[in-house]
């Protein structure tokens, strides 16, 4: 079956590569981004390079009226969206006691808020479709918490608590909603940490190293594929084994 | 369009999306403990309307819905405006 589909924050990184598998899956993909254009460009490329269908969309995420912009876009173009890719997200890491809240409201509302409004915006074209797979990236933060990602590990932990509550009311709809919690993964987010700290993250990983967006994405291309029709309200941690 | 007309599209609406049997539909059966929808199933209903009658219904309008006739109201209410 060919299943429209949506990746929000699809330019780069985790984003980027799940957009590339659902792509080489058969799926005509919408990669959304923020700011980086000549990125989204680029994943467009390498899309339609392999044969695939893809098109780069910008919104604002938490913006109620850029959402109802991208999906009214995205399903004229590749018809409504019935796979779901929640994956948008900011970090603005700090002590809670230095956290000002310029950065809590900018880290809640890029990674929480854009996954009520997008999911909510899907869920219309999945409720006629009886069929639909929701996908939000979380992370190990919102698991076992992280000092300095009070507001991140918050977005996160809300993402999962969102996601069953949101499988439970559409489940009967042939829709399921899931998770996909990545620990430490090879992008620009963790490149930031520097090599020192992520010397000592490699050392808490029971598999020995950090993931690869790939390794990410596959998760993503399982939960989206008809073979995990029967899970839902669950989350996935890819994580190498760090939070065991 | 007739109040008549809204009624008996809702009807079909009710009968084809919702599947629900035609002889139980009254204007003051209620959705959730008459006709035996669930809250999922009325959303699914006002977004047929909103479809088939090229209306638009605001979520706080919609929770005021509990039955047949009243969506039929509202559908009225919107066309008219």
């Amino acid at each position: 079956m060919i299943r429209p589909v949506l990746v929000t924050g699809g330019s780069r990184g985790i984003g980027r590569a799940i957009a590339v598998e659902l792509a080489a899956s058969g799926h005509p993909v919408a990669v959304n981004f923020a700011s980086s254009a000549a990125a989204a460009a680029d994943v467009v490329d390498t899309i339609t390079a392999a044969g695939g269908e893809a098109r780069a969309y910008q919104a604002d995420v938490s913006d109620q009226d850029a959402v109802a912009g991208l999906f009214e876009s995205a399903a004229a173009d590749l018809g409504p969206v019935q796979v779901l890719v929640n994956n948008a997200g900011i970090t603005r890491d700090d002590l809670l006691l230095r956290m000002g809240p310029e950065k809590w409201d900018a880290v809640i509302n890029t990674n929480l808020r854009s996954v009520y409004l997008c999911t909510k915006a899907a869920l219309r074209g999945m409720l006629r479709a009886k069929w639909g797979r929701i996908i939000s990236v979380s992370s190990v933060s919102g698991i076992s918490g992280n000092a300095g990602q009070a507001n991140y590990a918050a977005s996160k932990a809300g993402v999962i608590g969102f996601t069953k509550s949101v499988a439970r009311e559409v489940g009967s709809r042939g829709i399921t909603a899931n998770v996909v919690a990545p620990g430490f993964i090879e992008t620009d987010m963790t490149a930031a940490l520097g090599n020192e700290a992520a010397d000592a993250v490699v050392e808490r990983i029971t598999l020995g190293r950090l993931g690869s967006p790939q390794e990410v994405a596959s998760a993503v291309g399982y939960l989206a594929s008809e073979q995990a029709s029967y899970i839902t309200g669950q989350t996935i941690v890819v994580d190498g084994g760090l939070a065991l | 369009m007739e109040r008549a007309e809204i009624e008996s599209k809702l009807t079909d609406l009710l009968v084809d999306e919702l599947g629900l049997e035609r002889d139980k539909i009254a204007m003051d059966a209620t959705f959730e403990e008459d006709l035996e929808v669930d809250s999922l199933g009325v959303v699914e209903l006002l977004m047929a309307l909103e479809d088939n009658f090229g209306v638009k219904i605001p979520d706080e309008e919609a929770e005021q819905i509990q039955t047949v006739g009243q969506a039929v109201d509202l559908v009225e209410q919107k066309l008219d405006s």
